[in-house]
């Protein structure tokens, strides 16, 4: 291999590499090593403490009670935005009319600010709004859908949902598309058809993307802050308070920039933690072989 | 309407779909019917009404005179625009020698990509946005600054380097062989050749970059301090606590605010929803 031609493979990736280099993988490290110091005393000249920070953490109730919420949001929202997408695009990939104008109609969330989508929630979710005027057609009680912190966090999933169905959607539909026409033609010569014909064939056939899906909104689940910063800024009493959320509250708010960083540190290896366990919850068989 | 033309073994499907979106276009028509009433209409009756009974355009306009609204969406398009042709270029560069040339080093390359997928940007954030500081990459040193502070550190990422490598490495390998026979260098075989293939890639990277940056909050909202380089999201959040107690404004302001995305949107619709492949995943 001579030199000159690596030279110019080196040339064509520099530029990204620097970005990559400038905002990723230095601040990537940083925040390992800011981890390991202590800035509540002085924000100008914070000490090594080693592992303190992440020990202040574990024994600290409200994070502990951030892990919970983070966990208790995934488990409302990641279910539903795997199954239901797939439900909706196996619905639109059949031969029927007016498929576009639904499939342009469900993605429109996904193109709107999460801002804007959160106004109109708030305005959905007030005390006397329509989502409390449709529960007492049905003879429910009102909701105080942000305020009890029974309901904030369902409040705050419902949001995330409505803007991620549309995306997962998509992302089934292409997967759809490869599914070979014949299985189906298979399936209906044996007399399979409807609910049963998609169990035996697109089921097993798109599991690599039902893999994906489950993933990548874990993943985004874990992450979750912007939906809580618009709307309830972690309230209730901390009951929308998510592991990001009191990141972001410790560096930006008190500047404990060594706290914040465990915590950061913490995120990171839940997050790699969940990707290997999608990895081997879906691709066991590979492991085993 | 061909409406009569459809089966009826197809009605539930219609039905169910009908239903969901029905339900994704509510909060924003509901929105939209707030902004529309006049100053004479309780917006808090109970039980709610959905078509304005004092129906007015003047929440419309007091809210463009009281916010710069324009403005902001004039920054939003600065911003989501630079940065959509700093990605198109940077992934395309990158992706290049990734999909067609070897290398020393080429595999830990590829695994160090893959692994910024891994960490999210908020765990990072606050080195990124010290090292901004430092950089002088903010909006109190100039206004370009100010700019670049908002672009630079979305201006590559992961997502786009592989879709692109996936287009390039569909590419036959006789096309770059006969290029190279007539003389081409490998910039040229770059510009001249690959990348024009890989068209309807570069513009769903484009259109997924554009519509994530329009949107993004968190990071404008830490970095900026200058009211005159709002983005969207910024202001129209920003809108939203300085008139909570005018619900017709802060909703007139959210509408303006959605238009130019739903026209970028519709107007591209044909890349979302025929172009579906594996640039439907951005994780």
């Amino acid at each position: 291999m001579d030199l000159r031609k690596n030279i110019g493979a080196y040339l064509f990736l520099l530029p990204a590499g620097i970005v990559l280099l400038i905002f990723f993988f230095i601040p990537f490290f940083q925040t390992i090593y800011l981890s390991f110091f202590d800035y509540s005393k002085d924000v100008y000249s914070p000490t090594f403490v080693a592992l303190q920070n992440y020990w202040a953490l574990v024994k600290s109730p409200l994070f502990l009670k951030t892990i919970l919420n983070t966990f208790y949001f995934l488990i409302l929202c990641v279910p539903f935005l795997v199954i239901f997408p797939l439900f909706l695009a196996i619905l639109i990939n059949q031969n029927i009319k007016f498929k576009n104008t639904y499939k342009i109609l469900i993605y429109l969330p996904v193109v709107i600010s999460i801002v804007v989508v959160a106004i109109a929630f708030k305005w959905l979710y007030a005390p006397s709004g329509l989502l409390n005027f449709f529960l007492e057609k049905f003879n429910i009680a009102p909701i105080g859908w942000l305020y009890d912190p029974k309901f904030s966090m369902i409040s705050v999933a419902l949001v995330t949902i409505f803007k991620g169905v549309g995306y997962y959607m998509m992302i089934y539909l292409s997967a759809l598309m490869s599914v070979p026409k014949e299985l189906y033609e298979a399936c209906e010569l044996d007399g399979i058809t409807g609910f049963k014909k998609h169990m035996a064939t697109t089921i097993p056939h798109i599991m690599p993307m039902i893999a994906l899906v489950s993933t990548i909104s874990s993943i985004s689940a874990l992450k979750v802050f912007v939906e809580i910063y618009v709307m309830t800024r972690g309230g209730p009493m901390d009951s929308t308070k998510t592991i990001v959320y009191y990141i972001y509250e410790r560096a930006f708010e008190n500047l404990d920039m060594g706290i914040a960083s465990a915590g950061a540190v913490i995120l990171l290896f839940i997050v790699m933690g969940f990707s290997m366990l999608n990895i081997f919850v879906f691709e066991k068989d590979k492991y085993k072989a | 309407m061909k409406i009569k033309n459809i089966k009826p073994k197809n009605l539930l499907t219609h039905a169910i779909l009908i239903f969901v979106c029905l339900l994704s276009l509510i909060p924003f028509l509901w929105l939209l019917s707030t902004a529309l009433k006049g100053r004479g209409e309780n917006i808090f009756a109970y039980p709610p009404v959905f078509f304005p009974k004092d129906f007015t355009l003047n929440n419309f306009i007091e809210v463009l005179k009281l916010v710069p609204i324009v403005k902001y969406v004039l920054n939003s398009f600065i911003v989501a625009g630079i940065t959509v042709v700093l990605n198109v270029i940077l992934s395309a560069l990158a992706a290049y020698p990734l999909a067609r040339m070897e290398f020393k080093g080429k595999k830990i390359t590829f695994f160090a990509i893959l692994a910024t997928i891994m960490v999210p940007f908020q765990t990072i954030m606050l080195p990124v946005y010290i090292i901004t500081l430092k950089l002088n990459l903010v909006d109190s040193y100039s206004e370009i600054m100010g700019y670049l502070g908002l672009i630079l550190p979305f201006a590559v990422n992961a997502f786009g380097i592989f879709l692109l490598r996936q287009a390039f490495l569909t590419i036959p390998k006789e096309i770059e062989e006969s290029a190279v026979v007539d003389g081409c260098n490998s910039l040229q075989i770059f510009s001249k050749i690959l990348l024009p293939m890989i068209k309807p890639q570069v513009a769903l990277l484009a259109i997924f970059t554009f519509i994530g940056s329009w949107g993004e909050f968190l990071w404008p909202s830490i970095v900026l301090t200058n009211e005159k380089l709002y983005t969207l999201p910024v202001g129209i959040n920003n809108l939203s606590s300085a008139f909570s107690s005018d619900y017709r404004l802060v909703a007139a302001g959210s509408i303006i605010s959605i238009i130019p995305i739903i026209i970028f949107f519709l107007s591209l619709q044909k890349y979302f929803i025929q172009g579906e492949n594996e640039g439907a995943v951005k994780g």
